[in-house]
């Protein structure tokens, strides 16, 4: 699960990780408002005007209109995602801004030329900044442990730097049954090149930020920028924050954070019905019990010459209820011009799927061609009670057959 | 004729009197597994007969405490379905009682609790596999898991995978081309998994009677590649892999916690890459495993050099003559 920046910071500020004085707007009146009675009449002159959105990359993503797909421009530029303003009319520049950021889209490199729109503003004070840096948290799936990473090229994608310039990364595991110790955390400052007091200020940071990242159940937690300010202070300017699901029992307020208009309707839809459906750009729609063996579905719908429309998990143990609701949210895609169902019954009877199915079939009106390849537990019984239904289905004998199936259906309409 | 698990294996079930675990261990025993008992803190001292429409063959003895549990029954394998919350709990208990093999079924156990189970496991003699995995079978001899026991069939190929319904998929395509399985183990599809590709591959690498090793493997990680290092260097009997999520666009979670391409790492085409140059059969289409799997015992060649073109011909050929 991810969140916003602004929530992120405010998750922090419970660990004693500093972060600058902000606050988040949801409209433009309430931006020009906020610019004046909290920053400018507090004497802080310089507001960065930040887009919510969950993809990065915003400082150089660029406003788009949503209805025109216009670039946005404003004070003779295009409009971006992160905007530095100071001086005089504080206010009204912010109020001008958040008009042209709200309800428009921010294309960055991460989010596709679909963009993502913008909802939330974040307005945060400025700061004078004297080195930038990066550091991160993510578990090592290799030793099983949690890594913290720090580098010197801060405000760049670390992925860039991991790969041209890796010995700029400096690393540290984190010994589970021991907690960051305090020689990691100075050979992290060390390696930065920190000493006096931003270095005391740098270790204090890295054991809180860690502290946060463990104890909030992270996935992700990225700062970058991290800054070193011209007064000798360490403060996270960004943050990046990811949950693991697994663990969201643990943290019912969570709930309150997630934003959903950051997810696909369909996906948001599916996840009320606790099925796993993530909607790609193709043509053929899949529906499956499994995630391995969804995965090879869209595999091989791939290699059958057709694009898989979604992934698509039911669950190793899928009733006849779930499989309703996942086909109706697999019609629901418009790109989708034919469907692929493949159960491997295990646990679960084929019988008691091809009823599903059925049942589904009468609640919702199906104009494309349908395969169903049922295998495994009673797979004939359930082929039987297909063909019985009187409606058209292609039942696929086995895997090869269903792909040879596919690749008939795709031809056909195309 | 195996590997970890025989006829000889006593398994207990922790987690034996909810829902999931009674219908399974009815289905174990079934199965011909030797189920010695079961552990739910608070009821032991009973004889459990299963309920509603999972009825055991012989009741089963129930303990408070895994320790008890092994004290009483000389249980060596556990088997785990308590709900995620409790999971990791259950792991330790286990380690703590002595249980060589601990298998989890449960999906959804935090990271911050796997950090913690693979660090104790570390520092002591057991084995776990999963979490999030559908268990571990020797066909013929005995089931710990939720496989359905009958696709299986005794023979030489030594299959592990990342995935459920997919093992499934490739066992029973396997046992239609006339052939059957050493031991078949599904490892899970989360970020932290007790037993890895290479562990397994080990164990299948010494069992005189595996001849053949299936590799079902997925997007996200690099424990393909790391077993594939291993399998060029020391492996002389035949290796078949299969690589699910081709078509997985990155950044997003494919049902597996573990199934993520995350910073450009851990897709499908690096890994098949890694598994063509060990020399392993690589399956393009999953509508294949089962007679790339026939072709590769054929062929007694344990490696080849150019596996695209060979695999492919080779089911060109057998399609033709069929």
């Amino acid at each position: 699960m991810k969140i916003h920046e602004y929530q992120a910071k405010e998750l922090l500020k419970k660990f004693n990780v500093p972060v600058l004085f902000s606050k988040v707007v949801f409209g433009a009146d309430e931006a020009g408002k906020v610019a004046y009675e909290d920053f400018m009449q507090k004497g802080i002159n310089t507001v960065v005007v930040k887009a919510q959105v969950h993809a990065g990359g915003r400082g150089k993503g660029i406003m788009h209109n949503t209805e025109t797909n216009e670039q946005v421009q404003l004070f003779d530029k295009p409009l971006r995602g992160v905007n530095v303003i100071h001086g005089n009319n504080i206010a009204d520049k912010v109020y001008q801004i958040a008009s042209n950021m709200l309800n428009n889209k921010l294309v960055t490199i991460q989010t596709g030329t679909a963009g993502s729109v913008v909802r939330r503003i974040l307005l945060e004070e400025g700061v004078g900044i004297a080195k930038e840096f990066y550091a991160g948290i993510v578990l090592d799936r290799q030793t099983g442990k949690n890594t913290i990473m720090c580098s010197t090229e801060g405000g760049v994608e670390i992925e860039k730097v991991a790969e041209e310039t890796p010995e700029k990364i400096l690393k540290e595991q984190v010994e589970p049954s021991l907690g960051l110790q305090g020689y990691q955390a100075r050979r992290l400052g060390f390696g930065l090149g920190l000493s006096g007091e931003p270095f005391k200020n740098f270790l204090s940071f890295i054991k809180n930020l860690y502290k946060a990242y463990e104890s909030l159940d992270c996935s992700l937690l990225e700062i970058n920028p991290l800054v070193l300010t011209e007064d000798g202070k360490i403060i996270a300017l960004d943050a990046k924050m990811n949950f693991d699901d697994n663990a969201l029992f643990r943290h019912p307020d969570y709930l309150d954070l997630r934003d959903t208009h950051e997810e696909s309707p369909l996906e948001v839809e599916a996840s009320k019905f606790d099925l796993n459906y993530i909607k790609l750009d193709g043509n053929v729609g899949c529906m499956v019990n499994g995630a391995g063996l969804a995965m090879s579905t869209m595999d091989l719908i791939q290699l059958s010459g057709g694009n898989p429309a979604n992934f698509l998990d039911v669950g190793g143990g899928a009733n006849p209820d779930r499989i309703a609701n996942a086909f109706r949210i697999m019609m629901s895609d418009p790109n989708v011009k034919a469907v692929l169902i493949n159960i491997f019954g295990g646990i679960v009877r084929c019988d008691k799927v091809a009823d599903g199915i059925v049942q589904a079939l009468q609640s919702v009106d199906v104009h494309i061609p349908v395969i169903v390849r049922l295998d495994g537990t009673n797979a004939e019984e359930g082929a039987e009670t297909l063909k019985k239904s009187g409606m058209k289905f292609k039942v696929a004998k086995n895997f090869e057959d269903a792909a040879k199936k596919v690749t008939e259906v795709v031809a056909s309409v195309a | 004729m195996s590997i970890l698990v025989n006829k000889k294996s006593r398994v207990i079930v922790q987690g034996i009197t909810g829902s999931e675990g009674t219908f399974h261990t009815a289905q174990m025993i079934e199965y011909g597994t030797k189920v010695v008992g079961g552990v739910t803190p608070g009821k032991g001292g009973q004889d459990y007969n299963g309920k509603g429409e999972s009825i055991f063959k012989k009741p089963v003895p129930i303990f408070n405490t895994v320790k008890e549990a092994v004290e009483k029954t000389l249980a060596d394998v556990s088997i785990i379905f308590v709900p995620p919350q409790a999971a990791a709990d259950a792991i330790l208990e286990s380690i703590d009682a002595g249980i060589k093999l601990i298998v989890t079924i449960t999906e959804g156990v935090p990271t911050r609790d796997m950090i913690k189970v693979n660090s104790a496991l570390k520092q002591s003699n057991a084995r776990l596999i999963g979490p999030n995995c559908p268990g571990i079978i020797t066909p013929g001899e005995c089931k710990i898991g939720i496989m359905p026991g009958f696709i299986h069939k005794q023979g030489t190929v030594g299959v592990v995978s990342r995935s459920g319904t997919l093992t499934y998929e490739a066992v029973k395509q396997i046992t239609d081309m006339g052939l059957g399985q050493s031991t078949c183990i599904g490892i899970g599809g989360d970020p932290i998994i007790g037993t890895q590709f290479l562990d397994v591959i080990k164990l299948f690498n010494e069992d005189p009677d595996t001849e053949a090793i299936m590799m079902i493997g997925e997007i996200g990680g690099n424990a393909e590649e790391t077993a594939a290092d291993f399998i060029k260097k020391n492996v002389n009997k035949p290796v078949i892999g299969f690589i699910a999520g081709r078509t997985a666009p990155p950044g997003r979670r494919m049902g597996h916690a573990g199934a993520i391409i995350s910073g450009g790492k851990g897709t499908a085409a690096e890994k098949i890459k890694a598994l063509q140059e060990a020399g392993i059969y690589v399956v393009e289409s999953p509508a294949h495993i089962g007679i790339t799997v026939a072709n590769a015992l054929k062929s007694k060649k344990p490696k080849i050099k150019k596996t695209k073109k060979t695999v492919t011909t080779k089911v060109a050929t057998l399609k033709k003559t069929k």
